[in-house]
């Protein structure tokens, strides 16, 4: 296959040393084996996120992931835009269906861009990483590529919410999206079956602001995974990965259990049954050890 | 419909549900609720929304403007968009939630000390300053939110979960001297500062807000 080339958007957190630094860095090792290249998109700034709106207001937050797509066009033109985090994802492809729904908006937009000598069209494809891995690679070519499968391994796919509404993958429910399992099982590992928790909500930036009503809903989506067997949570969003690791302590300070589940991204999975070692899957960037895929990784 | 009819259909709304229409982001929507309570129902924090979106919607309709505007409900909401996918009449709730609760504050109505409304207005201004989020000090201003002794409390707690992160090199302390930024962050705070501008000229002109 020929390379693939995308106008790559990293965000915030996948930047060096931010929360999911270790996502970019098992991103750059699955498309290092798939041939992908991720042209990032020039002096790129931040979507916002969830959390923004109410500092910024409309106008000011659309502007944001305006300004970006208006740099992508000026230096990928011909290219899809790509995201890995799902905030940027959401963020940036909102932006661009209100604009072309609403031509006062669309106007006003440029208004502001004008300020930096920038103009917006938005007509360039938003894509998150993996539809591109699903619908330009299919289960099939990324299954070819499997050099060490994770055998004997027991995942629960947490798809979480701003990967799959308001907008999701296309030809998957928003109540029940079946992809995560599926590139579980083409890496050669056991997708939980019935996960109930997998769309449920992790609290998202409220983690930080209320605290103990998220940790109440991130315990039920551990809890779950446990239930049902699983050693290890996969995710392919930033905010359910930090969240549902990073809180494990406080939560069994609170509640009483003993939970030490490893969360990691469909990204670490996929460079360890790649052939990649530890480092390069980004493994080092574990609160909690994914001890399976380390195993795996440095034989 | 006959002209007559119309007008008196114009001047008999409800003026906090036409103030909705006019300033709140998609509030033009909430006219279409049809009261089945399924967002309310799917809310992960619904248990905690003193009146859910359903509510929320109806008391808009019957003009309770103070209750709707000083309420924490809408603070509430974690963007989950379960509401979105599930209304049967495709309100856009979670957006509707987010500009009440960004109106609230305009207006100077929303609850002091709402945590995610001092929590969203400290992640505008970090990422507004250089363009991209810097996470050190986000979280260093987020613990110190309620003052210095709260903070010191706060940063206690939250200790371990720090150095765990800077122990897997995903919290950097460096951030706190310089960190991420965009080359032409003055650039994008002149595209904020007239995106803000063209949107306030167009709720003080809409004729309802202070």
């Amino acid at each position: 296959m020929a390379k693939k080339q995308y106008s790559f958007y990293p965000g915030c957190s996948s930047q060096k040393a931010a929360s999911a630094s270790n996502y970019m860095v098992s991103v750059d090792a699955m498309c290092d084996v798939l041939d992908i290249e991720l042209n990032e998109i020039p002096d790129w700034n931040c979507c916002s996120a969830s959390i923004g709106y109410a500092g910024g207001g409309e106008l000011p937050r659309l502007a944001l992931s305006a300004r970006n797509m208006a740099l992508s066009e000026q230096a990928n033109p011909d290219q899809d835009i790509v995201a890995t985090c799902a905030a940027c994802w959401l963020a940036t492809k909102e932006t661009q269906e209100r604009l072309h729904e609403d031509g006062d908006l669309m106007k006003e937009t440029n208004e502001a861009l004008a300020q930096a000598g920038l103009k917006v069209k938005g007509d360039q494809k938003i894509r998150h990483m993996v539809e591109v891995l699903i619908e330009d690679f299919g289960y099939d070519e990324l299954g070819k590529h499997v050099k060490r499968p994770l055998e004997g391994m027991k995942i629960a796919g947490y798809v979480g919410c701003q990967t799959n509404r308001p907008f999701g993958i296309d030809g998957e429910s928003f109540e029940n999206p079946k992809y995560l399992d599926k590139l579980v099982e083409t890496m050669g590992a056991e997708p939980l079956d019935n996960y109930e928790k997998k769309v449920s909500c992790c609290g998202g930036a409220l983690a930080f602001s209320e605290p103990e009503k998220s940790q109440a809903l991130i315990k039920d989506i551990i809890e779950s995974a446990y239930d049902g067997g699983a050693e290890m949570i996969v995710t392919p969003c930033p905010v359910c990965q930090m969240n549902v690791e990073i809180y494990q302590d406080q939560i069994n300070q609170k509640y009483g259990t003993k939970f030490k589940m490893p969360v990691v991204y469909y990204s670490t999975l996929m460079s360890v049954a790649y052939g990649k070692n530890g480092k390069e899957a980004g493994l080092d960037g574990q609160v909690i050890r994914a001890k399976q895929l380390e195993e795996v990784a440095n034989k | 419909m006959s002209d007559l009819n119309t007008q008196m259909v114009e001047q008999y709304r409800n003026s906090f549900l036409r103030e909705v229409e006019a300033n709140v982001e998609e509030g033009d929507w909430v006219k279409m609720c049809m009261q089945c309570g399924v967002c309310s129902g799917s809310c992960p924090f619904g248990p905690h929304w003193e009146h859910p979106p359903q509510e929320l919607f109806m008391m808009i309709r019957a003009g309770k403007r103070e209750e709707v505007l000083t309420s924490s409900s809408m603070w509430m909401c974690t963007s989950c968009y379960n509401c979105i996918v599930r209304c049967p009449r495709e309100l856009p709730i979670t957006h509707i939630m987010h500009g009440l609760a960004t109106y609230a504050k305009r207006l100077g109505m929303a609850p002091k000390e709402q945590p995610t409304m001092k929590f969203a207005q400290k992640f505008w201004d970090n990422l507004s300053k250089t363009g991209r989020v810097n996470e050190l000090k986000l979280g260093i201003s987020l613990y110190f939110m309620n003052g210095f002794s709260e903070g010191v409390k706060t940063s206690l707690k939250m200790k371990d979960i720090g150095l765990n992160m800077m122990k897997a090199k995903r919290l950097n302390p460096m951030e706190a001297v310089g960190g991420h930024k965009c080359k032409d962050a003055k650039g994008l705070q002149a595209i904020l500062k007239k995106a803000q501008e063209i949107e306030e000229g167009r709720i003080a002109n809409s004729g309802y807000a202070k």
